[in-house]
C-alpha cells in the first residue's frame, strides 16, 4: 500500500487555462465493497481544454474514476463539478440531460452490433430527438448531414451503410468516437479506448482524440495504460495508484522517480 | 488513414422494403383472420359479463370429495411414469436406427418417418385412437404417452447421435476398445447430459397430458375435470385445476434436481 | 510409496455425496416404477386383447371417405387461424411480461417474480383446459379456441423472451445508457436489434406447437378440425376419421417444411 504522497502537481498559482469548462473532482470516494474504498478523496481539476491522460496500475481506480463522471457508477461520497452542477447529486432526467452533453469512448466499442454505422452514429442523438422519431428513423436533416461530415472527418467515407460487426477493430473505436462528438459534448471520456488495438491503430485513434480536443475547444480524458502514448499526445497528465493522485502536470515533467512511484518496480521501464 | 469502399451516394437510412412488406401482410392477415373467426366487440362485451359470472362461481375452490381428486392424481402419476419409462426404453432403438451417421438411408429415413409419424397428432387424438380401439382406462392413456414419448425423445435423440463428435469416437477406438466399450466411453458422454435433459423434460410433459387424457377415457385426473365442468361444478374445477397447477411445478423442481445430479 | 499414500490416489469418479444422490434417485425411479405397474388399474384382458384391436380399428378406416376432404379442409383452415391469431395475440401479450422478468431490463426482483409466475401459471394449464374455460365463458366456437392457445402461449414464448434479453451484452446498453437516452430509447436501439432473431425463432417454434395444439381443440368445442374429428368419432365412422388425420399429419409435416426454410433465410 503506498503512503498518500502528496501529488506533484503543476505551479497552482497560474490560472488553469479554460477554467469554466473545467471538470473538478472533489473530496472523491467510491466503495464496491465497505471497509475497501477503490477511489480515496480524490481532490483534482481537470482543464477544461485539451487531452489529459490518467496513467496507473489495473485496478487501481483510473476507470471507477471515469465512470463516476457519467454516473455509470455511483460515487459513495464526494461532488464532481462541472459546467456550474454537481454531477455527482443528479438522478432521472437531470441525469439525463447531464450524460447527453458527456460524450464517452469505451474501451470495447460498444456498438449495436446489428445495427448500421449511420443507425449507431445516430445513437448519440438518441437523447436529443423524441422516441417515435428514432423508432422511425426520421432522425432532423441537420443530424444527418452532421453525421456524413463525422464519418468524413474520421476517415470512414462511405461506410454509413455498413453493419457495425462487419468492421474492424480500430475502424469500430473511430465510429465509436463519431458517435460520442455526435452528442455535441461538453467533454469527452474515453475508457482505455486503445486497449484492444494494435500499436499503429492506438496512434491513430490517439491522434483523433487529440484533434477533437483541439478542434472543439472542449476537455477531452483519457484512461490509458500506455505510458508512451499518454506522453506523446497529451496536454497534462494525471498519475494515480492505489485510489490516491499521485501525479498531476504536464507530460515533461513525468520522471523516472514519478513512473516508479505509480507503477512500482524497475524492470518494465527498462 | 482513410479507407475507401466504393463511393456510396449519401443515403442514411436503406427501406427495408421486404421488412415492410411483411409487417403489413401480418396487420392484414390479423384483420382477416379475425373477421373469418367471427371476432366482435359484442361477442367479446358479453363474454366478459359471462366471464365475470363463472369467476365467481368458481371461488372458494371446492376441496370436498377429495378421495376422487387423490385416485385421479394417483392414476395420472402412475400413467406419466410407466409412459415415460416404456417410452424412453423404446426410444433408445428408435433413435439410433434413425442416426443417419449411424445406419444407412434406406433405415434411417422409414426411421425418421415412424418418429414424424409419432409427433404429428396431439397425445389427445392419439388417445382418442387407443380408447376407442382398447377400450376405457388408464392403458388406453399409456400407450397414447409412449408414442408421445417415442415422438419426442428419439427424435432428440437422433439429432444428438447425428451431432457427437467422431474422433473423440475415433480417438476411443485408437486405444483398441471394441464397440461397447467405444459406445460407453466415446459416444455415451457425450450424449448422456442432453438425453438427461430431455428425458426430464418428457417426464414432465407426460405429467402434463396425463392430466388431460381423462377427458377423452384414458384414465387420470381429467375425468373428474370433465364431469365437474359439465355438472357446471367450478368450484370443483378450480380445486383439481389448483392441485393439477401444484403437481406440475412440484415435477419441474424435481426435474430441474435430477438434472443437477447427473450433469 | 507407502500404503497410506496409494489410499490417498485413489481416484474417483463422483464425490460421495454425488454417489448417494445418483443412487437416490436411481432407487427413486425404480420404485416409482414398480408402484405404478402393480397399483394401475388395467384390466389384464384389455392388454391381451389390444394388438387385434388396433388392426381391427386400422382395417375399418382403410379406405379413407375421401368425400368427407370438404368439411376436413374447412376445419384446418379455421384451425390454421387460430393457431396464428393466437400465436400472435401471446406474442404481444408475452412481450410486456418477458420485459419485466428480465433481470437486466427491470432490476427489481418483486417484479421479475411476478412476470414469472404469469409465465408458470399459463403453462401449467393445458391448453385444453384453457379450451374448456374460455368455452365457458365466451361460448363454443372459434374465439375460444384463439384465447385458449393465446393464453396458453404466453408462458412458453415470454420465458424464452427473458432468458434471450438477459443473454444479450451489456456494452451497448452501457453506451446508450452513457449517451443520456432515455429507457425506451435504449429498448428499441440496445436490446431489440439483438434479440431480434431470437424473437423469431421462438415465434417459429410456438407456432409449430399451435398448429398441433388448435387441431384438438375443437374436441371440446372450441373450434377448427377437432369438431370435424369429433363429429366422425362419435358417429363412428372410421374412413371418415382416417381422411381427417391424414390431412392434419399433412399440414404439420408441411407446416414444419415452411418454419425449417424461414428460419434458414432470417436467421
Amino acid at each position: 500500500m503506498m503512503p498518500a504522497a502528496a501529488p506533484r502537481t503543476a505551479d497552482t498559482a497560474s490560472p488553469v487555462p479554460g477554467e469554466d469548462r473545467a471538470l473538478v473532482v472533489r473530496n472523491l470516494t467510491k466503495e464496491y465493497r465497505k471497509g475497501q474504498p477503490v477511489l480515496r478523496g480524490i481532490d483534482l481539476t481537470f482543464p477544461g481544454s485539451g487531452l489529459t491522460a490518467i496513467i496507473g496500475p489495473s485496478g487501481t481506480g483510473k476507470s471507477t474514476l471515469i465512470r463516476c463522471v457519467n454516473r455509470l457508477v455511483a460515487p459513495t461520497s464526494g461532488e464532481i463539478l462541472f459546467r456550474g452542477q454537481d454531477l455527482a447529486k443528479l438522478s432521472g432526467r437531470g441525469l439525463r440531460a447531464a450524460r447527453r452533453r458527456i460524450g464517452m469512448v469505451f474501451q470495447e466499442y460498444n456498438l449495436v452490433e446489428r445495427l448500421t454505422v449511420m443507425e449507431n452514429l445516430l445513437c448519440g442523438r438518441l437523447g436529443y430527438v423524441p422516441v417515435w422519431r428514432a423508432w422511425l428513423r426520421k432522425f432532423p436533416e441537420r443530424d444527418i448531414a452532421r453525421a456524413f461530415d463525422l464519418l468524413d472527418s474520421v476517415g470512414l467515407p462511405g461506410f454509413a451503410q455498413q453493419r457495425a460487426d462487419a468492421l474492424s477493430g480500430g475502424q469500430r473505436q473511430r465510429v465509436g468516437i463519431a458517435r460520442a462528438i455526435m452528442q455535441e459534448p461538453d467533454i469527452i471520456l474515453a475508457d482505455e479506448p486503445t486497449s484492444s488495438l494494435d500499436p499503429k491503430t492506438s496512434v491513430e485513434i490517439m491522434d483523433i482524440l487529440q484533434g477533437v480536443a483541439r478542434q472543439r475547444a472542449i476537455p477531452v480524458i483519457v484512461n490509458i495504460h500506455n505510458v508512451e502514448l499518454a506522453r506523446r499526445f497529451a496536454s497534462r497528465i494525471v498519475g494515480m495508484t492505489g485510489g490516491h493522485v499521485v501525479y498531476n502536470g504536464p507530460p515533461d515533467g513525468l520522471t523516472d522517480a514519478d513512473l516508479k512511484a505509480i507503477y512500482g518496480g524497475e524492470s518494465w521501464m527498462e | 488513414m482513410t479507407d475507401q469502399p466504393s463511393p456510396v451516394p449519401r443515403v442514411a437510412f436503406a427501406p427495408n422494403w421486404t421488412a415492410r412488406i411483411g409487417w403489413l401482410l401480418l396487420l392484414l392477415y390479423v384483420g382477416y383472420a379475425g373477421s373469418q373467426l367471427g371476432f366482435s366487440a359484442e361477442r367479446f362485451s358479453g363474454g366478459l359479463e359471462h366471464g365475470h359470472r363463472f369467476l365467481v362461481r368458481m371461488f372458494p375452490p371446492n376441496f370436498g370429495r377429495w378421495e376422487l381428486i387423490a385416485g385421479g392424481i394417483l392414476e395420472s402419476l402412475q400413467i406419466a411414469v410407466i409412459a415415460t419409462f416404456f417410452g424412453i426404453l423404446l426410444s433408445l432403438p428408435v433413435g439410433l436406427l434413425a442416426a443417419r451417421n449411424l445406419t444407412p438411408a434406406w433405415i434411417s429415413w422409414p426411421a425418421r418417418g415412424f418418429i414424424a409419424l409419432c409427433r404429428s397428432f396431439h397425445p389427445i387424438i392419439v388417445a382418442i385412437l387407443f380408447v376407442k380401439a382398447i377400450g376405457f382406462g388408464a392403458l388406453a392413456g399409456v400407450m397414447a404417452l409412449i408414442v408421445a414419448s417415442i415422438g419426442f425423445i428419439s427424435k432428440l435423440f437422433a439429432e444428438a447421435i447425428e451431432e457427437i463428435s467422431l474422433k473423440q469416437v475415433e480417438a476411443v477406438r485408437a486405444t483398441g476398445a471394441g464397440f461397447l466399450g467405444t459406445l460407453i466411453m466415446g459416444v455415451q458422454p457425450q450424449v448422456l447430459p442432453r438425453f438427461i435433459g430431455f428425458a426430464t423434460y418428457q417426464l414432465d410433459s407426460n405429467l402434463r397430458n396425463s392430466t388431460m387424457v381423462g377427458i377423452v377415457g384414458g384414465g387420470g385426473i381429467g375425468a373428474a375435470l370433465f364431469t365437474a365442468y359439465q355438472r357446471f361444478d367450478f368450484d370443483v374445477v378450480l380445486a383439481i385445476l389448483i392441485i393439477i397447477v401444484s403437481l406440475i411445478m412440484i415435477a419441474e423442481i424435481v426435474s430441474g434436481w435430477a438434472r443437477r445430479v447427473f450433469q | 510409496m507407502t500404503v497410506a499414500d496409494s489410499l490417498h490416489r485413489n481416484w474417483q469418479r463422483f464425490t460421495p455425496l454425488q454417489r448417494i444422490s445418483r443412487f437416490g434417485f436411481y432407487l427413486f425411479a425404480v420404485a416409482a416404477l414398480v408402484v405404478s405397474l402393480r397399483t394401475i388399474d388395467v384390466i389384464p384382458e384389455f392388454l391381451y386383447d389390444a394388438p387385434d384391436q388396433m388392426v381391427d380399428l386400422v382395417r375399418r378406416m382403410w379406405p379413407p371417405d375421401l368425400s368427407y376432404i370438404g368439411p376436413t379442409i374447412k376445419g384446418l383452415i379455421e384451425t390454421l387461424h387460430i393457431a396464428t391469431l393466437g400465436t400472435i395475440i401471446a406474442i404481444v401479450m408475452a412481450l410486456p411480461f418477458g420485459l419485466l422478468a428480465a433481470r437486466n431490463v427491470t432490476p427489481s426482483p418483486p417484479l421479475n417474480l411476478f412476470a414469472k409466475f404469469v409465465f408458470v401459471t399459463s403453462r401449467s394449464i393445458n391448453s385444453l383446459v384453457w379450451a374448456l374455460l374460455f368455452v365457458a365463458v365466451f361460448g363454443p366456437g372459434p374465439l375460444a379456441g384463439t384465447l385458449a392457445i393465446a393464453f396458453r402461449s404466453i408462458g412458453f414464448t415470454g420465458k424464452l423472451f427473458a432468458e434471450a434479453l438477459e443473454e444479450s451484452g451489456r456494452g451497448s446498453i452501457e453506451a446508450l445508457t452513457a449517451s443520456g437516452a432515455s429507457r425506451f430509447a435504449t429498448l428499441l436501439w440496445g436490446y431489440w436489434p439483438q434479440v431480434r432473431p431470437a424473437f423469431w425463432s421462438i415465434a417459429l417454434f410456438r407456432w409449430d406447437i399451435n398448429i398441433r395444439e388448435s387441431a384438438v381443440l375443437g374436441i371440446v368445442g372450441a373450434g377448427g378440425v377437432g369438431v370435424v374429428l369429433d363429429t366422425a368419432l362419435n358417429l363412428l365412422y372410421w374412413d371418415q376419421v382416417a381422411v381427417v388425420l391424414i390431412a392434419i399429419f399433412a399440414v404439420v409435416i408441411l407446416a414444419e417444411i415452411v418454419v425449417t426454410v424461414v428460419r434458414s433465410r432470417i436467421l
